[in-house]
């Protein structure tokens, strides 16, 4: 694997920041409740990512390391309010949405973890990539979670889909079932918890079985002959 | 000449975990038939419903789990938990509730958590909590007591509301709950609640037609009968007293303190233990061996801690009853009372002797 790949590998699964690292849950949780939301979110935190990974990777022989978390912060705040101004302007309604989980950005560990634990120390375009697929894995969770907390909740997919992508994307929403009797439990905090500690399990034991394979895979097949015959003698 | 050795711990009945859980479902009859006397057949059917769930959903996990899922299903604990649960919901729910319910005490409170002894709530609670946050309207929609329905009902016309929506002649739930004068009605613990927030006061509320009419009796009538299977279980030693007592003692305590206070705004010590879940919570629910504190110091401290936590909660909180989320809180401080209760090991002194010293001659040795 080369290193382009590796961090693919890393952020996507096996270095997931939601589901191995934990980091971000707080808006993780809290918005997931549509998938649009999440993927709002998602998209939101990728491009922060990818933005903050850049410039810290950019700056990283300039500054010194006594006052480098100050700096990170301030540059990943730049590129929040950023973000927050452009979805203000051109997806209100998410905006008005996801509320203060936009600023809350700044303060997602995962993406200062990311600047103090790679970016500061590689290239940018490595750095880039990172941010990227850190992003990618890190939507992938909130959109997973979004989604199955919506099928529950709310019995549809896609709801609100205008709000992100625009008027055409009003006829995406899918309607699985309708119900007089909404389950709850799915939408408020609680179902949030659940649905992430199941995909946790998911992950876990996906992993764990996946290494099992692998694992019968490459012992060797040892074929152990006892020699009952002594020296062949014709 | 009878010559009881009372020193030491000796072991009296050998019951098994199944003999335990069977005997605590047979305390449980007097409560129940008083129930369905009071609120027809539905909690019947329900605990049908609920019990097929619990039992197949029990051995699908322990099947995926590889473990001997025989042997689990045939101590009943699984059959206990769904039917606490089913006496829990509203009788002419729909049957999906208890099917949900059901699943989410069994697979996820249980089992999930590693099975019979490992679960860390009360998987009936927990379930029940569940449901009446994800379906408030349902959970809260008791129906008035026999008494005061206008149409009746019999166990088929149960079993058809629950899996139609409507009874055998086509009344629906609604119509079922409209009480004499048209009035929608409920327990006495959120008629009372309704009423505070009109600014009526308790005795203005208790004064009202419909609560003289049945509906405090009703409620009194199922606590007690529960109560009476509650003692049953104590004279049997299937349960120890301590939680039980503690938990009623609290709640009469705070209840009592509460109403010296203003007895316009707060509801008497009486009315608190004969409504609701109270004696079916004290008795049944707050006892789960697992969930519970383990030892006899901390099973005291649990049970005050769930009576307080119902008053609290009952007069404050934002639903009607108390006791599914004050015995999770108190599940939550479970391993904390465990630490702070460890009784002495024997033969052992503590360290600190003055403290030992006078536990000693507190009891009098």
């Amino acid at each position: 694997m080369n290193e382009y790949q590796q961090l693919t590998w890393q952020g996507v699964w096996k270095n997931n920041p939601a589901l191995v690292q934990l980091l971000g849950l707080c808006p993780l949780l809290a918005v997931t409740a549509t998938v649009i939301n999440g993927l709002g979110l998602g998209l939101a935190t990728t491009l922060v990512l990818i933005g903050s990974n850049c410039t810290v990777s950019l700056v990283r022989n300039v500054v010194p390391n006594e006052i480098r978390i100050p700096v990170f912060v301030m540059v990943i705040a730049a590129f929040v309010t950023i973000i927050q101004l452009l979805m203000n302007a051109y997806t209100f309604e998410l905006y008005e949405a996801l509320g203060i989980f936009i600023p809350l950005i700044v303060t997602n560990c995962a993406i200062i973890g990311r600047a103090e634990a790679y970016a500061s120390k590689n290239p940018v375009h490595y750095a880039a990539m990172d941010g990227l697929m850190m992003g990618f894995g890190f939507t992938l969770v909130l959109v997973l979670l979004g989604a199955m907390r919506e099928l529950l909740g709310y019995g549809t997919l896609l709801s609100g889909a205008h709000l992100l992508l625009g008027e055409w994307a009003r006829d995406l929403t899918i309607t699985v079932f309708s119900s007089d009797n909404p389950f709850l439990l799915a939408i408020l905090p609680p179902g949030a918890f659940l649905g992430m500690g199941l995909l946790i399990a998911l992950k876990n034991s996906l992993n764990h079985r996946v290494e099992a394979m692998m694992a019968n895979d490459d012992s060797p097949k040892v074929v152990s002959r006892a020699r009952v015959t002594g020296d062949a003698q014709g | 000449m009878k010559f009881a050795v009372a020193s030491s711990p000796h072991h009296r009945a050998k019951r098994s975990t199944g003999d335990l859980m069977r005997l605590v479902m047979l305390a449980t009859l007097p409560g129940v038939i008083l129930q369905i006397w009071f609120f027809g057949w539905g909690n019947l059917v329900h605990f049908a419903i609920a019990g097929i769930t619990a039992v197949v959903t029990e051995a699908l996990i322990l099947e995926v789990r590889k473990r001997d899922f025989e042997r689990a299903i045939k101590d009943c604990s699984a059959l206990l938990t769904a039917l606490l649960l089913a006496l829990c919901i509203p009788p002419f729910s729909p049957w999906w509730v208890s099917v949900i319910g059901t699943v989410f005490a069994i697979g996820i409170v249980k089992q999930l958590y590693g099975g019979l002894g490992y679960n860390v709530f009360n998987p009936a609670m927990a379930a029940y909590v569940m449901l009446l946050i994800s379906f408030p309207v349902i959970m809260t929609g008791w129906l008035p007591p026999y008494s005061l329905t206008p149409v009746s009902h019999n166990p088929l016309d149960a079993a058809w509301i629950i899996f139609t929506g409507f009874t055998t002649d086509g009344y629906s739930l609604e119509q079922l709950r409209m009480g004499i004068d048209g009035h929608t009605m409920a327990t006495p613990l959120d008629m009372v609640k309704t009423d505070l927030t009109q600014s009526l006061t308790v005795s203005e509320s208790l004064a009202r037609p419909e609560y003289a009419d049945g509906l405090s009796t009703a409620w009194a009538w199922v606590n007690i009968g529960f109560l009476l299977g509650g003692l049953y279980l104590l004279k049997i030693r299937a349960i120890k007293w301590h939680i039980p007592v503690s938990m009623l003692a609290a709640m009469a305590i705070a209840a009592g303190i509460l109403m010296l206070a203003d007895s316009d705004r707060f509801t008497s010590p009486l009315f608190h233990l004969l409504s609701g879940g109270t004696m079916l919570g004290a008795f049944f629910i707050a006892t789960d061996p697992v969930s519970a504190s383990t030892t006899d110091r901390g099973r005291l401290w649990f049970g005050a801690g769930i009576g307080l936590w119902i008053v609290i909660i009952r007069t404050w909180g934002g639903y009607p009853d108390a006791i599914a989320f004050a015995v999770l809180v108190m599940n939550m401080a479970v391993p904390l009372i465990d630490y702070y209760t460890r009784p002495r090991t024997y033969g052992h002194r503590s360290e600190h002797k003055k403290v030992i010293r006078r536990q000693d001659e507190q009891e009098g040795k």
